[in-house]
């Protein structure tokens, strides 16, 4: 099972974790990894801006790339675009899997990708207005680590 | 009819705008001379992508756009 979402509006992540593990009965366990937007660092708000021709297709193929490399029942990708305020969701990685190692390694492989690999342009507002994010060093070791 | 070009990120702030149309037909060069200052600074560097209708380009100076064809310029991207 294979659930990719680009939504442009506040989620509840809940009930589709929930459908996932429905949909997935022969897992033994489902790993999940939720982002929100930090709070108490200056940040009022964050937008992040994407392209509808590449970036959900982008999502679609990075499911697969997954769901082929690992031993999985099933898979849900959420990414938020637009604008968010601290503690909102942006990004949710659930995977379902017969065995814990499938589930918590593919919701790593699958965020490093998002966070290096996906078309997505993020912009924040701080007190003095607002700032366009540059890609960082780190998101970039990180992906190395699945080559 | 002409090309579409889409600037995202930051390169739409520097566009002053998130598109703009230029004649078909349009190639790399065209696409630079068309965007002064800054902006032709900032799409010539080694980080900006380009994409003609959804599909990447594995070099730029390749651009080959006509009539109705979409090109985004994809500055580096800054995670999710």
């Amino acid at each position: 099972m294979k659930d990719v979402r680009l939504l442009d509006r506040a989620f509840d992540p809940n009930p589709l974790i929930d459908a996932l593990a429905m949909a997935c009965p022969a897992a033994g366990g489902l790993a999940t990894f939720l982002g929100k937007v930090r709070m108490g660092e200056g940040v009022e708000a964050l937008a992040l801006s994407h392209y509808e021709p590449l970036t959900l297709p982008g999502m679609d193929t990075l499911a697969d790339a997954a769901l082929g490399r690992f031993d999985l029942e099933g898979l849900l990708i959420v990414h938020r675009t637009g604008l968010m305020h601290p503690g909102e969701p942006i990004v949710l990685v659930s995977a379902a899997a017969r065995h814990r190692r499938d589930a918590i390694q593919a919701v790593d492989f699958a965020m490093d990708h998002l966070k290096s690999d996906s078309w997505f342009w993020k912009r924040e507002k701080r007190v003095d207005g607002w700032h366009w994010i540059e890609p960082r060093a780190q998101d970039a070791d990180d992906i190395l680590r699945w080559s | 009819m002409a090309v579409r070009i889409v600037f995202l990120g930051k390169l739409a702030d520097l566009a002053g705008g998130a598109e703009r149309e230029l004649p078909a037909p349009l190639d790399w060069m065209a696409l630079v001379e068309a965007c002064d200052g800054d902006l032709g600074d900032a799409i010539s560097g080694d980080k900006v992508r380009i994409a003609v209708n959804g599909a990447v380009l594995a070099d730029k100076a390749t651009l080959s756009a006509g009539e109705g064809d979409e090109v985004a310029l994809l500055p580096p991207v800054s995670g999710g």
